[in-house]
């Protein structure tokens, strides 16, 4: 069993959505969301044990049909793919139990397509194989696609429609790149790509960087960076919330991508194309904080604000790619799981104060009073601070963290001012939401119906997701340790070659 | 025969993209149509244009690269769903919307839009 922990994250999803398809779980709500809930759960403390076994043994390299390496696909967790995982499930496990307070009940496949979604995102970080990469994007995608439109309306159908044929635009280019890189190194494979880069000779090395930079443009669709990034703020902030906050994790899985392709494969052992897209990355990055902070300075509702917030913290995390070195990585890390989970809560918190502000929902606009102001108030003040990096919370260590590592880089002259002036913009925009939406009222409190208090559930999960932020402070000692030796793992690529060429006997 | 494929794979991601800025929802089924067909026939020739090599068949013998084919395979299936959900969105989009274009804008005439102010 041990030995198979590898493929548990991708096996129990895929299994956990056929079931809940099936005719027990597929009549009734209740069977579902117990159903649900529990395969959540499961998919979750599996992550984390193979989290905690990765961690203590090393990398796990899991030869599906027992094919070795080059030849057969593997799946590949090391430490920086298994904290990923662990954090998609932990989303996920929220995603579904916040689902369960009345959002599943609007359409009818909410919780397999999660599932499915948890699937795609789990096996696009598991997998050790540039197309299975492709594959695991599909995956996630169509899940993505269908939860779009769940409960959805007018808006919704355009947006999606456009998400849509965007990403089926990229999915071409994405296989046109891979389609180069094959007939230039003769494998997909991530370790072999690794290896046979660094041969190429003449002509052939134009070619691989065509193929790899064609590569860049997908990733940049799917993390947002700067002029692929229009989709997100009108897709995130047209879907349902719930899903709109485990669309968190999808921006992110861009970010891995190239990580991946951009650390590893055109990292330091690469010959002639040697962090080939460094400069490019640089550039959009920075510019991807500076349209994501306008975005949010001009956000009309909440829910946009939050969209733009992740286009902000995309820009970042894609800088910190841009640097190229062990404590940048471990930085973005830090930063990856901050932000991610900041986000979803924001998302979740814009459904709660749009459902109890009755017509206005979450428009900036003066209002009718929310029901619960001190509990909805209180969360989103700590979501807030922790968003914008004020201390004590996550967003603060990870801000100084960041801000030292780019300290003695020559970049530090252009990413600091960028950076610190878009943190008090969205300090600004995000008081000024504050202030709207709790303050200024229209009409008085005796006005507003009973019984619409947040459901328990859905408090319970908000206030989880944001109490992962003091929980990084305060246990942060061994989750930078963590951080850091994930990032020396990533970048030490000759050993993460060798153990996935022999450890997939 | 490889100028032959080459402007075949160039023809029809041009047709591709032409069909898809037209921004109506059915010309831009069809080029996505066409450009995963360029896509796919590209992929298979990233194993090199082989002509009299078998597939692989027991040893010895010369054989052509299985690989892409694999992947022309995946990409085939995936590229059908996907057409499929888009027809469907298309079709909703058209219905939900009011018109086929991609942005949904309807277009209106001068009375309407006076009617909605």
């Amino acid at each position: 069993m041990i030995q198979h922990l590898t493929s548990l994250p991708i096996l129990l999803p895929m299994l956990a959505a056929v079931i809940l398809l099936l005719p027990p779980c597929g009549k009734s709500l209740r069977i579902r969301r117990i159903a649900s809930s529990i395969m959540a759960v499961i998919t979750f403390i599996v992550s984390a044990l193979l989290l905690i076994q990765v961690y203590n043994s090393g990398i796990n390299v899991y030869a599906i049909g027992n094919w070795s390496a080059p030849f057969g696909i593997v799946l590949v967790a090391d430490m920086l793919s298994t904290l990923l995982v662990a954090l998609t499930s932990f989303l996920g496990m929220g995603v579904v139990l916040y689902g369960c307070a009345g959002d599943d009940a609007k359409g009818n496949f909410f919780h397999p397509l999660v599932h499915f979604l948890i699937l795609g995102v789990n096996g696009a970080f598991l997998t050790g194989d540039l197309f299975n990469v492709f594959v695991f994007f599909e995956v996630l995608l169509i899940a993505s696609y269908s939860l779009l439109m769940h409960a959805g309306d007018k808006q919704n159908t355009r947006a999606a429609l456009q998400y849509v044929i965007l990403n089926l635009v990229g999915s071409s280019v994405f296989l046109i790149g891979l389609g180069i890189l094959y007939g230039v190194l003769g494998t997909l494979n991530i370790a072999d790509m690794t290896q046979k880069v660094a041969l190429l000779t003449g002509d052939d090395v134009y070619l691989a960087k065509a193929g790899g930079l064609l590569l860049l443009v997908v990733f940049a669709l799917k993390a947002a960076l700067l002029p692929l990034h229009l989709w997100l703020p009108n897709t995130y902030a047209s879907a349902k919330p719930v899903v709109a906050a485990l669309f968190a994790i999808m921006t992110k899985v861009g970010v891995y991508a190239m990580l991946r392709v951009y650390t590893v494969i055109f990292g330091e052992q690469a010959g002639e194309l040697e962090h080939m897209a460094q400069s490019w990355l640089w550039g959009l990055a920075i510019a991807t904080i500076v349209v994501g902070a306008i975005g949010v300075m001009a956000a009309q509702d909440l829910r946009k604000l939050t969209a733009n917030l992740v286009v902000v913290s995309v820009g970042t995390l894609v800088a910190l790619i841009a640097l190229q070195n062990v404590t940048a990585t471990a930085a973005l890390l830090y930063y990856l799981v901050h932000s991610t989970l900041v986000s979803a809560a924001l998302f979740l918190l814009a459904d709660l104060i749009a459902t109890q502000r009755g017509k206005v929902g979450d428009r900036l606009v003066a209002g009718r009073a929310v029901n619960q102001p001190y509990l909805l108030g209180a969360c989103f003040v700590i979501a807030a601070l922790t968003v914008v990096g004020m201390p004590p919370l996550s967003g603060f260590v990870g801000k100084v963290w960041i801000l030292k590592t780019t300290l003695n880089s020559e970049q530090a002259l252009l990413f600091w001012p960028v950076y610190l002036i878009a943190s008090f913009v969205l300090l600004v925009a995000l008081s000024r939401a504050g202030t709207s939406m709790f303050w200024e009222r229209k009409g008085n409190k005796v006005e507003s119906a009973e019984g619409e208090n947040a459901h328990p559930l859905q408090v319970m999960i908000i206030v989880g997701l944001l109490a992962c932020s003091p929980l990084l402070v305060v246990f942060g000692g061994p989750i930078s340790e963590y951080m850091v030796s994930a990032a020396t793992q990533l970048h030490d690529i000759s050993g993460g070659i060798n153990a996935v060429m022999q450890g997939g006997k | 025969m490889e100028l032959l494929y080459a402007s075949c794979v160039g023809v029809l991601i041009s047709c591709g993209v032409f069909l898809l800025l037209r921004a109506r929802t059915f010309p831009v089924v069809l080029g996505l149509t066409m450009i995963s067909y360029a896509v796919n026939l590209f992929l298979f020739s990233a194993g090199r244009l082989t002509i009299n090599k078998a597939v692989v068949l027991g040893t010895g013998a010369e054989y052509a690269d299985p690989l892409p084919q694999a992947l022309v395979l995946t990409a085939i299936v995936i590229g059908f769903a996907m057409t499929a959900f888009v027809v469907i969105l298309a079709i909703r989009g058209r219905a939900d919307l009011g018109s086929d274009h991609v942005d949904g804008q309807i277009i209106k005439s001068a009375a309407d839009s006076k009617e909605q102010r």
